[in-house]
């Protein structure tokens, strides 16, 4: 159990400051949704917070303490979007899941490679294959697994499902869901669906053009949203029927 | 229905592709040459060694006998003994410093991953100067340096070849350490040299390969080249370059003598050359299918009646429209479809059902190997065929708008064309509709904007500007494929109300494809569900929500969590996969994820019925549909 903490986090690529000053806090054991349009830097962040996108300013804390630059398996891990781009072509599912185990016994390896795949609900004997063999939800199945497998305190969800089918996307939410009440890691929720991210989401932050405008309980953001950006996201949700739109 | 081949697995692993590669001539020729190659080098030395060397000065300078076949050197001795032999000389030095080059190339292209930026920065820096450096040049300097003899010729020309080798290997590694996968290798503290190791040698091995076998061909003949010049191999040693060497002086006595190392050189050139292109065939799209099989012709199955509401009113008819690849997949399976004068029709599914394809067919643009059969495919009274319509009555808007404009042309000169290829307009008439139209689909100062490349325009700008394209000519329907898939949400929504707008005011019909059956909902008046390449439901958009027939569609429907979704409930899913195109077609395609499947389902395929006013079904159990009683398949249709 871990909360995630994020202080005046500022990322600049030469003059262009892709996210500015962004406070926010993510309480353990809760999900908080961050949404915004593209070119808001809500992957950006998630991808700072990791790591993988420098960081000029501000701090990232994970249970209070700096996260900096410590090297290894970190505290945080990330999903990634396309699950057709994040899993090594070349290795196999199990090898991929092993990746992020700490070193260990062969034997006792391949159980807890076993155990990580059995709970997001892929056949472990489907370990020896490639990613070219599964579809992708099975796929973002196998990624999430990975990213487990690492025991975060804090899991990052960039756009998981937004390269899925919807009949997948469901499956997919579900299992996370399940699985962050479980297992009671943090989670940022990063999607541009609101939606899906009221379905997820204890708490939602909203960003635009690089700033975090908005930041509160789920109910309240979206019933009555303080902020512009928020109104227009949420005037932008499609919807099936008309008789939702009222509501 | 026609027996459809098992698909051909796309992806089998290198190991199996090269196997079936070798089966082709070309993998046969290349193998056959490598092992008289090799065995010539491993027994050539044993067995023509002593004669290679021996002296005979009764017989010096003689041309070609019985005894000798292409003569013998200034020495007497046996030149056709001497090729041979040279033939493991010149392999051993052309592989070792192959091995030095692709070793060489190998460290040097990956340290910039493995170093730091700083460090990285000078490695590229450097290896980008010397390979602008002349190759011969730096050959020849380097044989210098290293002296002369075939030690340092070796190493000459291994190292010569590292910076080629290096920029290629910079350039793959780029791109991979740039990946996802990569990025997620390094959130789980995979140290730098595993990373290497385990995730981008693997990924370029078989570029490197191929690489490694051209250069190798390419070293063959420089060593030759400096042998020959004297700089290489030194008597009393002798490769195919010196043996060149020797023997051109008496080119006009014996030419055979002389001719013999180059045809070695170039036989062995070539065998490299062969290798290459094995590991390129295997490796690549170019891999040879298992099994190639010719689609089954339709035509020799009984046609389908034609139905009988082949209505007078309607805009575009299809009926039995099917779309097949070579190797025997098919992915749209007998689709049939009306769309009336100024309707909105939306077509749903999802990725592989065949919506798209169904589309691009439509507009007579189904990529290459695809091929279009239809029982009837009419537009506007017109064959679509035989008369396509693209860019005067039918127009196109696809998914990524930056792939469908041309990022080299102004946005105003690529709407002008339409307008002067197809109607035949003038320069500036052109001009002009394109800024009118372009302020039609409400781009800002258009006349500005007209003169200004795609590349200055957002997202959703762009995909204006081809709807814009689309309204050049006077289109009757509007066919937008996942037009809002790649924009913003809140862009995504003006997008949509452009082309509900575009409709109201130019009485066009709209076709929308999209995965998402929210955009669909909005702006269609009638959605057809698709799957696995055939239409299961037709229904109004109405009755999307809480009337759908069609379990699949209720499924799919149940499956999208909206603004009101319980957030304590479970999101409905749909059990199972999709079938692939060239899975067995049996019953319906559905009946595998169907809770409501019975043998039936299994068995026997339902066909799409007409039910209440305008609604159509395709299934055994639809939900609360009460159809015709003559719904039962035609019995020869049902035993095919």
């Amino acid at each position: 159990m871990s909360s995630l903490e994020l202080r005046g986090i500022t990322v600049r690529y030469g003059r262009f400051t892709a996210v500015e000053n962004v406070d926010l806090l993510v309480p353990e054991g809760t999900v908080t949704g961050l949404v915004g349009g593209s070119g808001s830097g809500k992957s950006t962040l998630g991808k700072a917070v990791v790591g993988l996108a420098p960081i000029t300013a501000g701090q990232v804390l994970v249970d209070g303490g700096d996260l900096g630059r410590r090297r290894g398996r970190g505290p945080v891990q990330l999903v990634f979007q396309n699950p057709y781009a994040s899993l090594d072509p070349r290795m196999t599912v199990g090898a991929a899941v092993a990746e992020a185990l700490p070193r260990t016994g062969r034997a006792a390896r391949s159980t807890e490679v076993a155990r990580y795949l059995e709970l997001v609900g892929i056949d472990p004997s489907r370990a020896v294959l490639t990613p070219d063999a599964l579809s992708g939800g099975q796929r973002q199945r196998v990624a999430l697994a990975r990213a487990l497998a690492a025991r975060p305190g804090v899991l990052i969800a960039d756009e998981i499902t937004s390269a899925l089918d919807v009949s997948v996307q469901g499956a997919v939410l579900n299992l996370l869901r399940e699985l962050q009440r479980e297992l009671g890691f943090a989670m940022l929720f990063i999607s541009h669906n609101l939606a899906v991210v009221r379905y997820l989401s204890d708490q939602v932050a909203v960003m635009d053009e690089g700033r975090l405008v908005e930041c509160g309980p789920t109910d309240r953001v979206l019933r009555q949203p303080e902020h512009a950006t928020t109104r227009t996201l949420l005037a932008c949700v499609p919807t099936i029927s008309p008789a939702e739109e009222a509501s | 229905m026609p027996h459809l081949p098992s698909p051909s697995v796309p992806s089998s692993s290198l190991l199996h592709r090269l196997r079936r590669t070798l089966r082709t001539p070309l993998g046969v020729t290349a193998l056959t040459a490598c092992i008289v190659l090799a065995v010539v080098a491993v027994l050539g030395p044993m067995l023509f060694g002593a004669e290679a060397d021996r002296v005979d000065t009764n017989a010096i300078d003689q041309g070609s006998s019985m005894a000798h076949l292409l003569g013998t050197d200034d020495l007497g001795r046996d030149i056709a003994a001497r090729v041979v032999v040279a033939t493991r000389l010149s392999l051993e030095l052309t592989l070792q410093a192959t091995v030095i080059g692709v070793v060489g190339g190998l460290l040097l292209g990956v340290a910039p991953t493995v170093l730091g930026r700083r460090l990285g920065r000078l490695v590229t820096a450097t290896v980008g100067v010397l390979v602008a450096f002349p190759g011969l040049l730096f050959v020849l300097f380097l044989a210098t340096v290293f002296g002369v003899g075939s030690t340092g010729a070796m190493f000459a020309i291994g190292v010569a070849t590292v910076p080629s080798m290096a920029r290629l290997v910079q350039n793959m590694t780029a791109s991979i350490a740039g990946s996802d996968y990569v990025a997620a290798a390094r959130i789980l503290g995979v140290g730098r040299f595993r990373l290497v190791s385990r995730h981008l040698l693997p990924n370029i091995a078989e570029p490197s390969a191929l690489f490694a076998t051209q250069a190798a061909a390419g070293i063959l003949l420089s060593f030759s080249g400096l042998s020959f010049l004297g700089l290489g191999v030194q008597a009393p040693q002798y490769d195919w370059g010196r043996l060149l060497n020797e023997q051109l002086n008496g080119i006009y006595v014996n030419p055979v003598a002389a001719l013999a190392p180059g045809v070695a050189v170039v036989l062995t050139g070539l065998t490299f050359g062969l290798v290459g292109e094995v590991f390129a065939k295997a490796s690549g799209r170019r891999a040879p299918l298992s099994r190639q099989q010719p689609p089954s012709e339709q035509s020799a199955m009984a046609p389908a009646p034609l139905p009988d509401e082949s209505a007078e009113g309607a805009l575009v008819q299809v009926h039995d429209l099917r779309v097949g690849f070579p190797d025997g997949r098919e992915a749209v399976r007998g689709v049939s479809l009306t769309i009336g004068h100024g309707e909105a029709l939306g077509l749903v599914g999802e990725s592989g059902s065949g919506k798209s394809l169904t589309a691009l067919a439509l507009a007579d643009l189904v990529p290459h190997p695809g091929r279009v059969q239809a029982a009837e495919i009419t537009f506007d009274g017109h064959d679509l065929r035989s008369d396509p319509h693209l860019g005067t009555t039918l127009a196109m808007v696809f998914q990524d708008p930056m792939a469908s404009l041309n990022p080299a042309l102004r946005v105003g000169r690529q709407l002008s064309e339409v307008a002067e290829v197809h109607l035949g307009s003038t320069r500036a008439q052109a001009r002009a509709r394109a800024v009118d139209r372009l302020s039609a689909v409400r781009i800002p100062s258009a006349a500005r904007r007209a003169r200004q490349r795609p590349h200055e325009y957002s997202g959703g700008m762009r995909q204006r500007a081809v709807i814009a394209m689309g309204l050049m000519g006077e289109p009757k329907l509007v066919i937008a494929d996942e037009p809002t898939t790649a924009l913003d949400v809140t862009v995504q929504q003006q997008v949509l109300d452009l082309l509900a707008e575009v409709r109201t005011e130019t009485g066009a019909a709209l076709l929308l494809i999209s995965h998402d059956l929210a955009v669909v909902a909005q702006v269609c008046e009638r959605v057809l569900v698709m799957y696995a390449g055939r239409i299961v439901e037709d229904l109004p958009v109405a009755e999307l929500v809480g009337g759908a027939a069609h379990p699949y569609t209720r499924a799919l429907v149940g499956a999208i969590p909206t603004m009101t979704t319980d957030p304590n409930t479970e999101l409905a899913t749909i059990p199972g996969r999709p079938p692939e195109p060239g899975d067995a077609d049996q019953g319906c395609s559905f009946a595998p994820r169907c809770a409501l499947a019975t043998d039936r389902c299994r068995s026997t395929r339902p066909e799409l019925v007409g039910f209440d006013t305008g609604r159509r079904v395709a299934c055994w159990h639809p939900v609360g549909a009460v159809l015709p009683l003559d719904v039962r398949p035609v019995d020869a249709e049902a035993a095919s």
